[in-house]
């Protein structure tokens, strides 16, 4: 498969769904991604199995603030000082690029960044979703390093950071935020080739055209009658008379009627706005609006008893869910993350939520 | 007295106003080609010409944008290199407009961080080379946008200034931080726009003043603005952008007037839309995000409305489905109470009795009841889509239209005011003005808060607003949570009334 301008809304619009209600404002990414393709021409999307074992790949994301990322729009040659930094640093060529994180505008930002440096992309995530920390990842779990690790801007502007855990990793990040004004290129968790296929989130960048293209079934379509740290749904048309919840952080969290969840983080759930066709995210949430609520399954290991720990319910403050059965059959485990759980430097990473509209992706809880 | 006039696309309507606030005279005549005369012919038809002032709303300018007519190709020219680059300006603009817009795009060093610092150092010769290339192409309005302007427009005014002393005083600047609010290419795409209309509202205010003097009125001249308030001639020449929403503000804000309620929704019920408003302090809520206008992506102040296809001129389907077709401007030949032979939501009203227009005779037998009840419904919903809270909302219908409608499923409070067909002159002629403050803080919040609204006072005072006439009608903060230093974005809002002497002295 190629990415090119055809299938880029198709593409973007999966991403958006996959953000969750959070991952930051797509529409900057996606209008970044068509002008690199119209600059650059198509991106090459290979599969994991494809890869050469020593191949370099390059996990690409920004972290910061929505709302400076959609004033301080980025440059052109992030991609290139993050790119030859790592390969000062790994003694190798970079040969593929893949998206830290799908969801949100993170995926759309991977798509230009490949077609600026001429690599293809590889059919994979960090995340298979959009999480607020950017230690919750599939190489996390299996036990990749995520330094040395590179944070850049557009001028080359460049930290290293190294011999720090994920959850280190963050608060290093976080402290060198303000100093890139807000917002900044990083690359973490670099893989070779042989490494693709076990630790990380296979089939996403096909995952979100298919789902861009055609989005699953509604578990329900109504109107928002409540808004605020929760979400209530009213059923409309076929739906009438049902009630459900949709409780909210960056992302949305969890789906839950008549007391019993119906969908939970790990797994993706969106608000699309039956009017527009739109994506809606947490922040754009208001009385009235008229929402498809739909949930999307994320990967398999999100729901082993480590991926729920890293980003389950209680990761995210939703101490009084369990977590529930993935959709593949795969069962949960406890669920609790324990105090200053993973993904949490001072609390969980659902406290973010509290931070308001400008909440948003791959960011450091305060 | 004063007088306010709506000008749109199909009709220019005048209301003249007491010094009491009651409303003396309304009359509708005919929009026309070169504007002046319609208006004059407005003036004349209300016979007044002893007023204080007249405010003028209209729609003429977002039209030519919708139309991509009679604009002015621009010099799109960005400071903050080398952030940015990857989102160069006119980048997500529609096809054609972009080709009638784009005269050139530059982007250069400059800007600044949120916190003010600058992003690189403005280079002199670098946007002398701008200016030149600008004088050799022969463009004449120049829009100029730096990152983070909203928090300093050092970079923009310095830039100005070069880009004056080397192109003229016949060259136009428009500068974004007086234009929009955070988020670059929706405030650099609404000040592309300014930039392409700034030659058309010459013309357009010049017609305005001309109408004026006409009608042998010599009073001040003022034009309403998207929030409801009122900007200068002198301004409005300069910042064209800030009418676009004007018409349904208008609408919306002589609603409440005439209605007498400060907290409601609106529906105005044209020829092909029904718009509907929610008014809150007598002012009309406004879009939270971005706002597409005629494809573009800006982020104009202007009123949150939401539009369904149902209006007086809207075509009645055999199924008894009404709109979203409609006959339009022809309805006064088309619809079968005026003789035509198309079934139109006008007829409906007639036939049940709402509405005395046209030979009611044609519509005897019309089954009106089903497609009149679904019209109340689809309006019902988007009012309710509308709503903020689940609280008892009262509805106030204007605009010719509004006869279709004698009652909405789940609102009790539904009325339509004396004078609903111009209300949204009476909304011009009542607008007051005002002061908006919309940048990064950083400090103890009742410090910022205050700060913010002593700025926005002081904004509204030098707009013209009576000194203890001014309150705070908006505040809105939001913690930048991932920037330390208890950075927030404070965006407040002033308004007070006019002090037309101020104005005169």
């Amino acid at each position: 498969m190629r990415i090119d301008t055809g299938l880029l809304p198709a593409f973007a619009r999966g991403c958006a769904v996959l953000g969750s209600g959070g991952g930051g404002p797509v529409a900057i990414g996606r209008a970044a991604a068509r002008q690199a393709l119209e600059d650059h021409g198509p991106v090459e999307v290979v599969s994991p199995t494809e890869l050469d074992p020593s191949l370099l790949v390059m996990p690409v994301g920004t972290a910061g603030s929505s709302a400076v990322m959609s004033e301080r729009v980025g440059g052109t040659e992030e991609p290139v000082h993050l790119r030859d930094k790592i390969e000062e640093l790994f003694g190798a060529p970079v040969g593929a690029v893949m998206a830290s994180e799908i969801g949100g505008t993170n995926g759309c930002l991977a798509v230009a960044w490949a077609a600026r440096l001429g690599l293809p992309l590889v059919d994979a995530d960090g995340m298979s979703r959009a999480f607020p920390g950017m230690d919750q990842t599939v190489m996390q779990l299996r036990g990749v390093s995520p330094t040395p690790a590179v944070m850049c801007d557009e001028r080359g502007r460049t930290v290293v950071i190294d011999h720090v855990t994920g959850r280190w990793l963050e608060r290093f990040v976080r402290a060198s935020l303000e100093a890139f004004g807000g917002q900044v290129a990083t690359s973490e968790y670099v893989l070779r080739g042989h490494q693709v296929a076990s630790c990380t989130a296979l089939g996403s960048v096909t995952r979100a055209v298919r789902l861009g293209e055609r989005l699953p079934e509604p578990i329900v379509t109504g109107k928002i009658a409540e808004a605020g740290g929760s979400v209530l749904v009213e059923g409309l048309g076929p739906d009438e008379g049902r009630l459900v919840r949709v409780e909210a952080g960056s992302e949305f969290l969890a789906v839950i009627e008549d007391g019993a969840p119906v969908a939970a983080v790990p797994d993706v759930i969106a608000l699309l706005d039956t009017r527009t066709r739109e994506v809606v995210q947490t922040e754009q949430v208001r009385y009235g609006l008229r929402v498809a609520v739909l949930t999307v399954p994320c990967d398999p290991v999100w729901h082993t008893p480590e991926g729920l720990r890293l980003a389950g319910p209680a990761a995210f403050g939703l101490t009084g869910l369990t977590a529930l059965a993935a959709p593949g059959g795969l069962t949960g485990g406890s669920g609790t993350g324990g105090p200053g759980g993973p993904g949490g430097l001072g609390g969980p990473a659902g406290a973010a939520g509290a931070a308001g509209p400008l909440a948003d992706r791959r960011e450091v809880a305060p | 007295m004063r007088i306010g006039i709506d000008v749109g696309g199909t009709n220019t309507d005048a209301a003249l106003i007491g010094d009491g606030g009651q409303v003396l005279a309304a009359v509708k005549s005919p929009t026309t080609e070169d504007v002046t005369s319609g208006i004059a012919a407005a003036l004349d038809a209300l016979g007044a010409t002893d007023v204080s002032a007249v405010m003028i709303g209209t729609t003429h300018f977002v039209n030519a944008l919708v139309e991509a007519a009679r604009l002015e190709p621009v010099a799109a020219v960005r400071l903050g290199l080398p952030a940015t680059a990857a989102l160069p300006p006119l980048v997500d603009w529609p096809d054609r407009l972009r080709e009638t817009v784009e005269g050139a795009v530059h982007l250069c060093h400059g800007g600044h961080e949120y916190d003010g610092s600058p992003i690189s150092a403005l280079d002199v010769d670098e946007l002398r080379a701008v200016a030149a290339d600008i004088r050799r192409r022969g463009l004449r309005s120049v829009a100029i946008s730096s990152v983070f302007s909203p928090v300093s427009d050092d970079s923009e005014r310095r830039a100005a200034e070069i880009l004056a002393a080397e192109l003229g005083p016949d060259v136009h600047l428009s500068l974004s931080a007086e234009i929009g609010r955070v988020g670059l290419l929706a405030r650099e795409n609404a000040t592309i726009v300014n930039a392409a209309l700034r030659p058309l509202a010459d013309r357009t205010v010049a017609a305005f003043g001309e109408a004026l003097r006409r009608a042998g009125i010599d009073a001040p001249l003022f034009l309403s603005q998207n929030d409801g308030t009122l900007m200068d001639v002198d301004h409005a020449r300069r910042y064209p952008v800030a009418t676009f929403a004007s018409g349904p503000t208008n609408s919306m804000r002589g609603a409440a007037y005439l209605s007498g309620l400060t907290d409601c929704a609106v529906v105005d019920i044209g020829g092909t839309t029904s718009d509907v408003g929610i008014l809150s302090g007598g002012f009309p809520r406004e879009a939270a995000g971005e706002a597409m206008v005629a494809g573009v992506r800006t982020n104009f102040r202007i009123p949150d409305v939401l539009s369904i296809g149902i209006g007086g001129g809207s075509i009645v389907g055999p199924d008894g489905s009404v709109g979203p077709r409609s006959v339009g401007f022809r309805l006064s030949s088309e619809a079968l109470v005026f003789g035509g032979s198309t079934l139109t939501a006008t007829d409906l009203a007639v036939a049940a009795g709402r509405a005395e227009i046209g030979d009611p005779s044609r519509v005897a037998g019309v089954d009106h009841e089903r497609p009149l009840k679904v019209v109340a419904e689809r309006v019902a919903e988007a009012v309710d889509r509308m709503r903020t809270s689940a609280a008892p909302l009262p509805v106030v219908l204007v605009g010719g239209g509004s006869v279709l409608i004698d009652r909405l499923p789940g609102f009790d409070d539904v009325r339509r005011p004396d004078h609903f067909e111009v209300a949204n002159a009476v909304g011009a002629a009542i607008a007051q003005v005002g002061g908006e403050v919309d940048r990064v803080f950083s400090g103890p919040r009742e410090t910022v808060l205050a700060e913010a609204r002593a700025e926005a006072v002081e904004r509204a005072l030098r707009a013209g607003a009576r000194e203890g006439s001014v309150r705070i009608v908006d505040v809105e903060e939001l913690p930048l949570a991932y920037l330390p230093g208890d950075a927030t974005r404070v965006r407040v809002k002033a308004v007070g009334d006019l002090d037309l002497e101020k104005i005169d002295a």
